[in-house]
């Protein structure tokens, strides 16, 4: 089929190109991606499918607008570099994006062919010419401005952290990066598993930051080895970005969560990722041996989708997901649900732990929890769940993997204090600009909005790279 | 700078560029117990009584918390003082002057809570001296008197006898087997102090955990103020994983931010003690694995 002759019925013929993947029961052993990525045939043709709206309505449910009729275009028309540098003129980590982003409720909702058929695979797309260009090796440094001599600290290396790092340093500023642990990335490194997004594309696209001359700095701690006032007053930082995102993890507060083998889903996931647990003894950190052993997770996010799956991959007998309202209330990216069953781990729903209990040397053994019904929905939209009466029973489990939610880390409110903070202990900013109560500090992501998206989070260090760069070039005018 | 990478290729896996810790001097101060000064000019800048690090030897290490000893800050240099456990803990005593490490972070943790209290009694039992030490230091500029115990199990094994001194109004060594000085437990040494009639005014004691555990027993009737040092299984250290969880007057918190540092007489031991061996199969593991490859060496 030429690009340039396709009737629009050739165009409605085409179907929904499927993503190759491992199969599920090879990959529900191993770490490796789940997802292989299109050739270039399977994204030309899937680029086919798209007709090209005047008024793109995909782009509408991008965060950051990508130019998305454009770069499909230039993948249809086999111009892959193209299309990937087109991505890039709004997305920064497209390769990270096209993996993690829920499109489905984003650009692919919008898209005109979900009412008629199966939406443009725009996700995919959007993988497959990042990924095309680093692997032909073809990425393109972009061009740094002339330096203004201006000093900008940014603190958090997550999404958030590393897009506003990335504008500010080709508007030709000097950036520090400075970040907590040992590795680079935030939940990119920490959370995410490598199965899902290999932790070599965060590694390179990092890689290519340093190469524009972003400085970071691992091991700081803010709030400990260095504050945010230091920072602004002895190191001579004109502006502070604070994108920490939502690092304290939120516990169940039933009987029993201190016993043995009951987890937040922040420190499995971070034993086996961040410090590769799952390659004991080689790497020092263990973990709970999950071995022909029952393991729950409660909750019905992503993180629980991420730690249930590892929880498999890690030899699990049974890995159960655990959630207290109905399978069409569960947060999670409908991708990883299905991944997930076919996968082996098996869904509870409508359950409620009321308790943990645990043998004489204090291990888990079991999970008591209460079945409910759906009710009427509150006021979030959703259905709400109630106990059903006596329903009361013991789920049988060595491990529990806690996966509710994050709060936020306490540190630079106690540092501080001059930074508003809100009831939920998140930063208040100027949404326009991201700006904080304090005098050039400027925060975004997770830390803003409580546990939200990677795209969301880029899109906030974006914006305040913008409000951050105006700020401090208008004052230069002004002198 | 500028930088028109044409076609600029990334090269697969470059390493980010890691500022590598270079350790200054490493002497064992008893078997096994080695001091350890290492370069890491923000800590040694930055660092409070009672705070600590998270260390990882090598790329394959895991992040092992230990509390900073003492700190030049013009030298730009931290001390450490580390007793061989299992694996990481063997593995980093076995580092001599020059050698580099590659991750150090902190300081870590609450500072401990400093006043003039009146007679301070800072307790060390083994390598929890090492931890005592500093907070002593502390308790001595803010004008407290201060009575330092040091216990060990036998002469062998007592360390900074002379630094303790230094900063001790009075100053008792205990050992297990009555191999020097007082012979017996810190907490029978304790009590003696207290039995003697002496007014004092706030405890703190560090060591093992059933130690700690005793040392409350000994104040509580008395209604001393006493504060003990924890040391959960750690991963981060920077209160994201909640896996350093300790139950304290009933509630849940995190040692490495809320603490180390805790009231004795809240604390829930028991369930310290039970979470701290939820890896001890392979912890033997790792050290049977380590003891095997220094024999092949
Ligand atoms: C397991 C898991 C799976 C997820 N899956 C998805 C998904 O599929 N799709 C999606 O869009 N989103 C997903 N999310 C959410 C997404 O990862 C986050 O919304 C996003 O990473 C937020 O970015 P951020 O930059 O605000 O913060 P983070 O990514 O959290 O990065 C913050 C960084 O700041 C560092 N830091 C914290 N405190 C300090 C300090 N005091 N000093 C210095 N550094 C500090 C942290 O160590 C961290 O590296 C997932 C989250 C988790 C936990
Ligand atoms: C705040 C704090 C300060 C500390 N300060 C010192 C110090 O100054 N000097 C010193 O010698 N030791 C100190 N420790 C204890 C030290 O961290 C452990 O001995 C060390 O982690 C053991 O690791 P390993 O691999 O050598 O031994 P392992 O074989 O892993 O374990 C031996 C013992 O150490 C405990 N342990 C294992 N991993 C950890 C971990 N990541 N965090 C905490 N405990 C663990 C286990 O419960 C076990 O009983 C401190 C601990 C904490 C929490
Ligand atoms: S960044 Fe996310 S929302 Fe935007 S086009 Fe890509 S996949 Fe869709
Ligand atoms: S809405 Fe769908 S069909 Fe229209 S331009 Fe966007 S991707 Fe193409
Ligand atoms: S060590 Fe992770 S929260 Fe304390």
């Amino acid at each position: 089929m030429c690009p340039q002759h396709i009737t629009t019925k050739e165009r409605f013929a085409i179907p929904r190109q499927e993503m190759p993947a491992q199969s599920p029961d090879v990959r529900n052993k191993n770490f490796k991606e789940v997802n292989l990525g299109y050739t270039p045939e399977l994204a030309q043709k899937e680029a086919l499918r798209c007709i090209q709206c005047k008024d793109p309505a995909c782009i509408k449910g991008c965060p950051v607008n990508i130019k998305i009729d454009q770069f499909i275009k230039l993948i249809a028309d086999g111009n892959f570099l193209g299309a990937a540098k087109k991505i890039k003129e709004d997305n920064v980590l497209p390769a990270i994006c096209g993996r993690v982003c829920p499109q489905e409720d984003q650009c692919e909702k919008l898209c005109i062919l979900t009412k008629k058929h199966t939406s443009v695979a725009i996700g995919n797309l959007e993988r497959f010419a990042a990924d095309y260009e680093r692997e032909t090796g073809n990425v393109e440094l972009p061009t740094v401005k002339a330096s203004t001599g201006k000093k900008i600290a940014v603190i958090g290396s997550g999404p958030a952290g590393l897009s506003c790092a990335n504008d500010l340093i080709q508007l030709g500023h000097s950036v520090t990066v400075f970040e907590a642990l040992h590795e680079l990335g935030g939940v990119l490194v920490y959370g995410i598993p490598e199965f899902r997004l290999p932790k070599e594309i965060v590694k390179q696209e990092i890689e290519g930051l340093k190469k524009l001359g972003v400085k970071f700095i691992p091991n700081a701690v803010a709030g400990r080895s260095v504050t945010v006032d230091e920072l602004l007053k002895e190191e001579g930082f004109d502006a502070v970005f604070i994108g920490v995102g939502a690092g304290l993890p939120w516990f169940l507060g039933i009987p029993g969560e201190n016993l043995i083998g009951v987890y937040s889903a922040n420190e499995f996931l971070t034993r086996v990722n961040l410090m590769k647990s799952y390659q004991f003894p080689n790497n020092d950190t263990p973990v709970f041996n999950c071995k022909g052993k029952n393991v729950a997770v409660f909750g019905g996010g992503n993180t629980a989708m991420d730690a249930v799956r590892t929880a498999k991959r890690l030899g699990a007998e049974h890995a159960y997901i655990v959630y207290r309202r109905s399978e069409t209330e569960m947060p999670a990216r409908l991708e990883e649900v299905h991944h997930a069953k076919e996968e082996g781990i098996e869904f509870l729903m409508l359950m409620n732990p009321l308790e943990f209990v645990g043998n004489e040397q204090q291990w888990l053994t079991g999970a008591k929890c209460l079945k409910m019904e759906l009710g009427e929905p509150d006021d979030s939209g959703r259905r709400r769940p109630i106990p059903i009466k006596d329903s009361e029973f013991i789920l049988p489990i060595d491990m529990a993997v806690i996966s509710i939610g994050n709060g936020s880390n306490p540190l630079i409110k106690q540092t501080t204090p001059d930074i508003e903070v809100s009831k939920r202990d998140t930063i208040v900013v100027d949404l326009n600009t991201m700006a904080t109560s304090k005098e050039d500090v400027y925060a975004g992501g997770d830390i803003v909005t409580g546990g939200a998206t990677v795209i969301l989070a880029m899109g906030a260090g974006r914006t305040a790279a913008k409000a951050i760069h105006d700020k401090l070039m208008g004052i230069e005018t002004q002198e | 700078m500028h930088i028109t990478g044409q076609n600029g290729k990334y090269p697969i896996s470059q390493e980010i560029e890691k500022q590598m810790h270079k350790i200054v001097s490493a002497i064992f101060l008893a078997e096994n117990i080695k001091k350890i000064e290492i370069e890491a000019p923000r800590i040694a800048k930055k660092r409070k009584a009672g705070q600590f690090v998270m260390i990882r030897v090598d790329e394959t290490g895991e992040r092992v918390p230990l509390t900073i000893a003492d700190a030049d800050p013009e030298k730009g240099t931290i001390t450490i003082i580390v007793q061989g456990m299992g694996k990481s803990t063997k593995e980093l005593n076995t580092k001599e002057a020059g050698d580099t490490i590659s991750d150090i972070v902190g300081p870590l943790g609450a500072p401990s809570h400093i006043e003039k209290f009146g007679t301070a009694v800072s307790i060390g039992g083994g390598v929890g001296s090492a931890i005592a030490y500093p907070t002593a230091v502390a308790l001595k500029e803010a004008g407290n008197y201060v009575i330092t115990i040091n216990g060990a199990r036998s002469k062998d094994l007592v360390i900074l006898e002379r630094e303790m001194k230094a900063v001790s109004d009075e100053a008792y060594i205990t050992t297990d087997d009555g191999s020097y000085g007082f012979h017996g437990f810190v907490t029978q040494k304790l009590q003696e102090l207290i039995d003697s009639g002496k007014r004092i005014d706030f405890v703190l004691a560090i060591g093992p955990i059933p130690m700690m555990k005793a040392i409350a027993e000994v104040t509580r009737p008395y209604n001393i103020k006493t504060m003990v040092s924890l040391n959960p299984i750690m991963v981060d250290g920077t209160g994201m994983c909640g896996g350093c969880r300790v139950t304290v007057n009933n509630e849940i918190k995190f040692a490495c931010v809320d603490g180390p540092e805790f009231d004795a007489h809240q604390v829930d031991f028991k369930n310290l003690t039970d979470r701290n061996k939820v890896y001890l199969s392979e912890e033997k593991q790792s050290a049977e694995a380590f003891a095997h490859k220094c024999n092949l060496q």
